[in-house]
């Protein structure tokens, strides 16, 4: 194993960089756009803004997102709805962890 | 080489039936799987899982399996398989299996063979990567999770991470590769929010642009501070004649300086108070909550109980009027 030392990176706050199309979205989490449209109809992304698929404009962080789905899905074998449905329990989870984390501190 | 007991990695018998090992499969497999679970050894288990299902569902690499391991023994350390062991089966190319492969153990490999050649496989902390036909394709995305302090997202700093990537090498193997990276911490970022350091992922194929890290942020717990969202909450213990008689408190604020806080008459246990703006840095900076704890002087102290029995004694206040 080597160890490659590399000057300062600096990157940007993914969830607040500039808005992805459908096309940016795609390639960047290398599927087709039929698979990021199913996601969208099932909830488990929501284009920031754009009524139709050629002006629809999503999040940054949309990309992390349906990555996460698209991993669970091919893992676990569950369908888009399972996903959805684990992603929400999940935020949900994370949600009640970070309060908790306030209250056990007292 | 390490021998890997499959069955007792899914926690079964050597007797049981495809239907139970289909069954511990996939509950472990969700249990562990790394976008689920938070143990820190998720990624581990959830490939070693994977790994022995590989084996075990198929009937013949598990008759082929199963012969090995009846001359092993618990507690011998080395292993290495019969020389003419794989006579009977036919796994010696490689080409058997579904993908995946470079993840399984050196185990795994000489048994089955493989993996070496699957240099296009999906490994799981890259964005799922099939791409189109075509000579040129981007490399994958690389994510990470880091954990970086509170104080770090203030002020903005410069941390050195370590991380395991997997690279491509001349002969077209995969192999992990420690790479140490300085990255600028952005200023105000919040937890769970992710850096993105263009083409520092995987190379692409045929001169291609390379894959983007991904570095999801955590926070290490801090001693005072407690963060949600872009807000801090700090709390700060008052006496009970504080709460009532109201007071002003040097209370310590995140950038480092004290500021004076007045307590209001009549402050309830949990009562916050708010400071603008002192919370994460950022176009929306967050906001500073003090949380008021009320604390109780103790009772052996005989000046502390002779003043409290002559509130209960004196003072006419019911706080469970509201039950009947």
């Amino acid at each position: 194993m080597s160890t490659k030392k590399i000057a300062i990176v600096s990157g940007h706050i993914l969830e607040e960089e500039a808005t992805l199309t459908l096309a940016e979205l795609c390639w960047r989490c290398q599927t087709p756009a039929e698979t990021i449209i199913k996601l969208i109809n099932h909830g488990v992304i929501t284009p920031q803004e754009g009524t139709s698929s050629h002006q629809w404009r999503f999040h940054r962080s949309t990309l992390i997102r349906a990555d996460k789905a698209l991993r669970l899905k091919r893992d676990l074998g569950v369908n888009y709805a399972g996903a959805a449905l684990a992603l929400e329990l999940l935020d949900e989870l994370e949600d009640l962890r970070t309060q908790l984390k306030r209250f056990m501190d007292v | 080489m390490e021998y890997k007991d499959y069955y007792d990695i899914l926690g079964l018998k050597k007797d049981a039936s495809q239907d139970e090992i289909k069954r511990a499969y996939r509950k472990l497999a969700r249990k562990y799987h790394p976008d689920v679970s938070k143990e820190s050894d998720a990624e581990q288990r959830f490939k070693e899982v994977g790994e022995a299902y590989e084996v075990l569902k198929d009937p013949e690499k598990r008759e082929a399996y199963d012969q090995l391991g009846s001359q092993w023994k618990a507690g011998q350390s080395g292993f290495k398989p019969p020389p003419d062991w794989e006579q009977n089966f036919d796994f010696g190319g490689g080409g058997y299996t579904q993908g995946n492969a470079h993840d399984f153990s050196s185990f795994f490999e000489d048994l089955f063979g493989g993996g070496k050649a699957s240099g296009g496989g999906t490994h799981y902390y890259h964005s799922t990567g099939t791409s189109g036909g075509g000579f040129r394709s981007k490399g994958e995305n690389v994510r990470a999770r880091v954990m970086i302090d509170l104080e770090d997202s203030l002020n903005g700093a410069t941390r050195s991470f370590t991380l395991q990537m997997p690279e491509v090498n001349e002969q077209g193997q995969v192999v992990n590769k420690q790479r140490t990276l300085k990255v600028k911490i952005p200023k105000g970022i919040k937890e769970g929010q992710t850096i993105r350091l263009g083409k520092q992922g995987n190379p692409g194929m045929g001169g291609g642009e390379r894959g983007d890290l991904l570095l999801e942020v955590g926070f290490n717990p801090h001693r005072l501070y407690t963060v949600e969202g872009k807000d801090l909450y700090l709390n700060v213990p008052v006496a009970p004649w504080e709460a009532t008689l109201g007071a002003t408190l040097q209370v310590p604020t995140p950038d480092g300086k004290k500021v004076g806080m007045k307590v209001p008459p009549d402050s309830q246990q949990g009562r916050k108070l708010r400071l603008k703006g002192k919370g994460l840095p950022g176009k929306n900076a967050g906001d500073f909550y003090v949380v008021l704890q009320i604390v109780l002087p103790p009772s052996s102290d005989p000046k502390v109980k002779a003043l409290n029995e002559k509130m209960r004694d004196e003072i006419d206040f019911n706080p469970r009027s509201y039950l009947f």
